[in-house]
């Protein structure tokens, strides 16, 4: 289907402009060029969308286990549709609002940070695979790619605390600084318990290599790792129970105290598209990726076999980020030593020790999974 | 030593938060109590205390004597009485105000008032686009009186059993 989709558009729209618009030297450079920029855009356009709806589904979940309905008035054309137009407007509203600018912050700095955090949560996607062909960059270090990217988006944090020049804004930053780095490295042990298991830092060989049935995938060798990676993406996030950054009750708001309108939104944006990108990722190195969950038995993968592959991602993908919601409505805030001593005294050993089982069942070709 | 040992695993397994992750979880799908407020709206207790009003006798006669005791228990001052006998010999007020804006809706003018005149009604949905839409006066007050008097007798009938 999407196939059919971007083959249409690349006969019949970019093909057309490029034979009319330029020489013929630059015809077959233009075109790669042309073709990419549409395949960046059919993965940004249905990741900013999901944010959007995502914000929207986080007030209803919450509003759910808390009794009550969330949105539900804005609609469309006068049909409330249980307040599906609820993320449009406050985009609207978002827009419509005027960016002040602090007269003692770091102007340049200032306008930079929310683009800072934003732009690698999204460059990230480059790497991610959507099925066994489906993946816009298909590079051996994937792995590593999206590591540094996912610790890139600090910067951002930092440089808006600091640019503020806010003791509110320099205290979340500060903070987050702090949590990120700690977590960064249990998320790091536990990406690298994913590579030896693999053997592979390729995230499509590291899905193939998962490949058998619903016990062939990581989770249950590395179950352990799987745990922390995602209670250290939640870290990472600077999501519930790990908000301290943000601390309504003590700092305002964190970071981003000074920030309003469509920078602020930006960095809100940041941090849904680096929760979604966490989610992705738990699915594709612990639960299979694109493999179907009835791979394996006999009658029901017949039966499934005409489900496109992707859908099995997103399907994963969805109930992680929907953990996110309930862990965010479920968990107080931790306090900031607990943070402290979780990341460095309990994830970090626990993974160093499960580094070593890991080890061992890779040597010891241990089936089923690594045989 | 046990019991440290198994608040260790307890802790490492994170046995606590599933527990409250379950329950978390229940509420997901419980029945929603949420009411959609202008569609829907909650019971209202006859002893509801909303905007004021004054009452007349069935006669058409109003109630109030002008004995002032409103205006003195009133814990914010927002009442205002002015009064003079009127040509049948009777005292009557000739200026009855209530500044809402100070008003605390506490209900201590209706308790004090020994003929029942004024009385605050189980109107709620009221809004001044001025200030001075939210000064009551005697007027006003007595026209929302009339309006929904055939309530407030209602109301006062049953209470009056507590009383």
């Amino acid at each position: 289907m999407l196939e059919i989709i971007y083959q249409f558009i690349s006969q019949n729209v970019l093909l057309p402009i490029t034979t009319l618009l330029l020489p013929v030297d630059y015809q077959a450079q233009a075109l790669t060029v042309l073709q990419t920029v549409v395949k960046i855009l059919s993965i940004l356009v249905p990741v900013l969308l999901t944010v959007a709806y995502f914000t929207y589904f986080e007030r209803k979940v919450i509003g759910f286990i808390q009794g009550r309905i969330g949105p539900n008035r804005v609609g469309f054309f006068g049909f409330s549709l249980w307040g599906l137009g609820q993320p449009i407007a406050d985009a609207v509203k978002l827009i419509v609002k005027e960016i002040i600018v602090p007269t003692g912050s770091n102007r340049a700095l200032f306008i930079m940070a929310p683009i800072l955090s934003l732009a690698p949560s999204l460059a990230a996607w480059a790497v991610i695979p959507f099925d066994d062909t489906k993946v816009l960059a298909n590079i051996n270090a994937g792995l590593l790619y999206v590591l540094a990217l996912t610790s890139l988006a600090v910067y951002g944090v930092i440089i808006a605390g600091w640019a503020s020049n806010s003791k509110y804004a320099f205290l979340g930053a500060m903070r987050s600084a702090a949590q990120i780095v700690a977590y960064e490295i249990a998320m790091g042990f536990a990406l690298v318990g994913v590579l030896v298991a693999a053997g592979s830092l390729n995230l499509g060989d590291i899905v193939n290599s998962q490949s058998g049935s619903v016990i062939h995938w990581f989770w249950i060798p590395l179950f352990p790792l799987f745990v922390i990676y995602f209670i250290s993406g939640l870290a990472e996030t600077n999501r519930a129970p790990f908000d301290v950054a943000e601390g309504e009750s003590e700092i305002v708001a964190g970071f981003h105290v000074e920030y309003g309108g469509m920078a602020f939104s930006v960095f809100f944006m940041a941090e849904y598209a680096n929760m979604i990108l966490i989610a992705v990722l738990s699915a594709l190195m612990f639960c299979g990726g694109w493999l179907s969950p009835f791979q394996g038995i006999p009658g029901l993968e017949d039966l499934f076999s005409w489900v496109p592959p992707m859908f099995w991602l997103l399907a994963k993908t969805s109930f992680f980020m929907f953990l996110f919601l309930w862990f965010r409505a479920t968990f107080p805030r931790y306090r900031y030593d607990q943070i402290m001593r979780l990341g460095w005294k309990v994830f970090i050993p626990i993974t160093i020790v499960w580094l070593v089982v890991v080890s061992a069942l890779v040597v010891t070709n241990t089936p089923p999974w690594f045989n | 030593m046990a019991n440290k040992i198994k608040n260790y695993v307890t802790s490492l397994f994170l046995w606590e938060l599933l527990k409250g992750l379950r329950l978390t979880g229940k509420y997901l799908f419980k029945r929603k109590i949420t009411v959609q407020y202008p569609e829907e709206k909650t019971p209202q207790s006859h002893r509801f205390r909303g905007l004021h009003a004054l009452r007349r006798y069935p006669n058409g006669e109003e109630r109030c004597i002008a004995c002032k005791l409103c205006e003195a228990v009133c814990p914010a001052v927002a009442i205002t009485i002015e009064s003079e006998a009127r040509d049948d010999g009777s005292r009557r007020t000739t200026k009855y105000d209530i500044d809402l804006t100070k008003c605390i809706f506490c209900g201590f003018c209706e308790e004090s008032c020994p003929v029942d005149s004024i009385v605050e009604t189980r109107i709620f949905e009221y809004h001044g686009e001025k200030r001075s839409d939210l000064l009551m006066t005697k007027p006003r007050l007595l026209e929302i009186g009339d309006m929904v008097e055939k309530q407030l007798a209602e109301d006062r009938a049953k209470d009056a059993l507590y009383r």
